[in-house]
């Protein structure tokens, strides 16, 4: 918002600043075992929560490769999601892990799952007078779960990832239970790789799975060319890191690839 | 004061704290880097009014009684200053990086990552960052 201001973009008639609200501001688990996060939570908390470490740790890894130390202990993860951009770097982990949102306004709160907010490049399911107030990762959409992250980007630090890409999944004897699938900007906005999945849930872990899920992921996404890569570029990352992301999220599951 | 203004604006043309530069303005080179209750932030993107009650440290209160602190003197000693504009940010950076990680051992990468929000257009990183480890040394 302040880059915005200072650019000239913004058009905005008033602004109401929301920065200090500390009931924002939080991490919590519930009795339930529900992990539930505050809007207004910086990343620099958010990644070194104990919490957040120990039950949904992909998040965590999302979060270390936004901008620079600066950045996260300022920049909040609800102000991450309500931007809106393919490339938001917190939302891959999020849809991954089945997030649902908490949107409150003058009838008071409704809930709505995190990959349903993005409607479009800068554009998600807020309507006039509603704010964000909490993010959660229900217990049953994070225990059992392991994941991993990866961010292709042009440096290691403060930039705009050209692909992200995250996988969560659940293995029972070298079977794959459950997979999530999720890429930034692969897309006009942050995506679940829903046919992939459903072709790879119940599947062996084997090479073969693997280069299965490279080749179908290519029709769950839809890049584009930007200045920043070419769409067969983008294209070329995707099928490469489906296949290295979700062999690391098996081998962070205890799996192992034949 | 104008609730509009930033910390970078307040601490440069209202109080006369001028080691705090403006770089991008947008939060990318570091150069304004002060920390705000002992974590380091980008005033140019920090609103001032949210300072309010907090303690701000920039490099001019890091020197005590005609002392350069730990970290000003490793930058010293170990050339680390260039051109010099990016050196207030830099060393407010590394500032909260030692005293984050004091007593902990550190690897040359992670010291890297630790001053990533922090650009010097001279390319003078290398020793900057030996200047950091020296101060870590220093402290433990």
């Amino acid at each position: 918002m302040l880059v915005k201001l200072h650019k000239g973009k913004g058009r905005f008639h008033h602004l109401v600043d929301i920065h200090d609200i500390a009931e924002l501001n939080f991490i919590t688990l519930t009795d339930d075992g529900d992990i539930v996060i505050g809007p207004l939570t910086c990343f620099t908390r958010v990644s070194e929560s104990s919490l957040v470490l120990k039950h949904i740790p992909v998040l965590s890894e999302a979060i270390g490769t936004i901008g620079g130390p600066q950045v996260r202990n300022m920049a909040t993860i609800g102000g991450n999601l309500c931007n809106g951009v393919p490339s938001a770097d917190s939302a891959t982990p999020l849809i991954a892990l089945n997030a649902q949102l908490t949107i409150t306004g003058p009838d008071g709160p409704r809930q709505m799952p995190l990959e349903e907010f993005f409607l479009g490049p800068g554009s998600v399911a807020l309507e006039p007078h509603e704010i964000l107030t909490e993010i959660t990762v229900t217990r049953s959409n994070y225990a059992g779960y392991h994941g991993h992250f990866y961010k292709y980007a042009m440096r290691d630090a403060m930039d705009i990832a050209t692909i992200g890409c995250s996988a969560v999944c659940r293995l029972k004897d070298a079977v794959l239970k459950d997979l999530r699938l999720a890429f930034g900007t692969a897309a006009p906005v942050p995506i679940r790789c829903n046919s992939t999945e459903k072709k790879a849930r119940g599947r062996k872990v084997s090479q073969k799975l693997l280069d299965d899920i490279s080749k179908t992921v290519v029709d769950d996404v839809s890049p584009r060319s930007s200045w920043r890569a070419a769409k067969e570029f983008r294209l070329q990352i995707i099928a490469t890191l489906a296949q290295r992301v979700v062999k690391q999220a098996i081998l962070n599951a205890g799996g192992t690839i034949h | 004061m104008d609730p509009r203004q930033s910390l970078l604006e307040v601490l440069r043309e209202q109080l006369g704290l001028i080691s705090v530069k403006q770089g991008c303005a947008v939060g990318e080179c570091g150069a304004c880097t002060v920390l705000v209750d002992n974590v380091p932030i980008d005033a140019c993107l920090y609103l001032a009014i949210w300072a309010d009650g907090r303690s701000i440290r920039t490099v001019e209160g890091e020197s005590q009684n005609d002392r350069l602190s730990g970290v000003q003197q490793a930058f010293v000693d170990e050339g680390a200053v260039q051109c010099g504009i990016c050196t207030p940010g830099f060393v407010m950076a590394a500032t909260a990086f030692v005293e984050k990680h004091k007593g902990r051992k550190v690897t040359r990468n992670q010291i890297r990552k630790g001053l990533a929000g922090n650009l010097c257009r001279c390319t003078g990183y290398d020793t900057i960052v030996t200047a950091v480890q020296k101060s870590l040394e220093d402290d433990t």
